[in-house]
């Protein structure tokens, strides 16, 4: 519970990691492909890890809130499915980029512009292949203390504050 | 300005003061409607923030997780029926949210969950046992979403009680 929500469980094998594993600094997102707040957060993200190269390890976990965003579910699974074809972050990134197209037939169009096997795309997103993995990011998220998306955990602590560059370059300065 | 003292919400082991509020214009929903399962208690001041970060839009997602408890969930607050029929339409709550309205915030005040200066509920959370005792209870800073961590813990520990 704020303010000492703390990420459970920490970072692991199962987690979708961009950064050296020995970075001084871990920052987790939970996320939602629909929701405005994370389109915003993306940009800021991008920058951040640009600006500290090598001292972050970034780390994205699914936080669909589905009744609000009848397409998050959907396009959760879509960067998962593209995960287990090597190309997670190529979709997540597609899918930032393009938050007012997340049709099914969208997700489709961008599994085919990443090259990835579409009918086993297709073959795993109907067959919701990924919802359990998905379900498991958002359960932790609600354990961790998730309030509302985005939420950004620094070291494993739940980030309360803006999350505009300057803001959460300020907080990691307070942690590292 | 309301002390600390005036506004503190009441502690577990406390009988959970009776409550009959209208969840829709013509429907109104007790406390003891809920006997025999436990029963989540949300005090927020407003319908309408922003869902990305909305309380109430959190807990209708994580309902499931909830319902693993047998646990009921009621959002209280200020705001009119009229109020709560459209902000739960719009947002799609598939639980009820009851009208504080008139006395305005009586029950928020018998949980010690009204604030005085701005006329709202406290963020106050409050887990109810089955026999309709309070279990557990939690005030969040007024501007801070707290989540639902909280909650899932102490319908864990009342589970792990039985």
């Amino acid at each position: 519970m704020s303010p000492s929500a703390k990420l459970k469980p920490p970072v692991g094998a199962n987690d979708h990691v961009q950064g050296p594993a020995k970075a001084p600094v871990t920052l987790v997102e939970y996320g939602d492909y629909e929701c405005p707040y994370c389109g915003e957060a993306y940009p800021v993200v991008k920058a951040l890890q640009k600006r500290l190269g090598d001292q972050v390890r970034f780390v994205f976990r699914n936080f669909p809130l589905a009744e609000a965003h009848p397409h998050a579910e959907h396009a959760a699974e879509a960067a998962e499915a593209a995960g287990a074809q090597g190309k997670f972050w190529e979709m997540h990134d597609l899918l930032y980029e393009n938050q007012d197209a997340l049709e099914d037939g969208d997700l489709v169009r961008y599994a085919q512009a990443l090259h990835l096997d579409v009918p086993r795309f297709v073959k795993e997103m109907e067959a919701h292949a990924y919802v359990e993995r998905v379900r498991a990011d958002f359960r932790s998220g609600v354990r961790s203390g998730v309030n509302g998306t985005p939420s950004f955990f620094i070291n494993g602590a739940r980030h309360d504050g803006p999350f505009d560059l300057g803001s959460l370059l300020a907080a990691i300065e307070e942690v590292a | 300005m309301a002390t600390e003292d005036a506004n503190k919400i009441l502690a577990p082991g406390v009988a959970a003061p009776d409550f009959s509020l209208h969840s829709t214009p013509d429907q109104l929903v007790s406390l003891s409607d809920f006997r025999g399962a436990p029963l989540i208690v949300a005090f927020y001041p407003a319908d309408w923030s922003p869902v990305c970060g909305d309380q109430m839009a959190l807990y209708n997602e994580v309902l499931p997780e909830f319902h693993k408890f047998k646990a009921q969930i009621v959002g209280i607050s200020v705001d009119g029926s009229w109020c709560h029929d459209a902000f739960a339409q719009n947002r799609k709550l598939h639980f009820p949210l009851l009208a504080d309205f008139e006395p305005k915030g009586a029950v928020a005040r018998k949980y010690g969950a009204y604030r005085d200066r701005e006329g709202v509920c406290e963020r106050a959370l409050f887990v109810i046992d089955p026999k309709g005792t309070i279990s557990w209870s939690y005030l969040s800073p007024v501007g801070v979403n707290p989540g639902a961590d909280g909650i899932l813990d102490a319908l864990e520990a009342l589970a792990a009680k039985k």
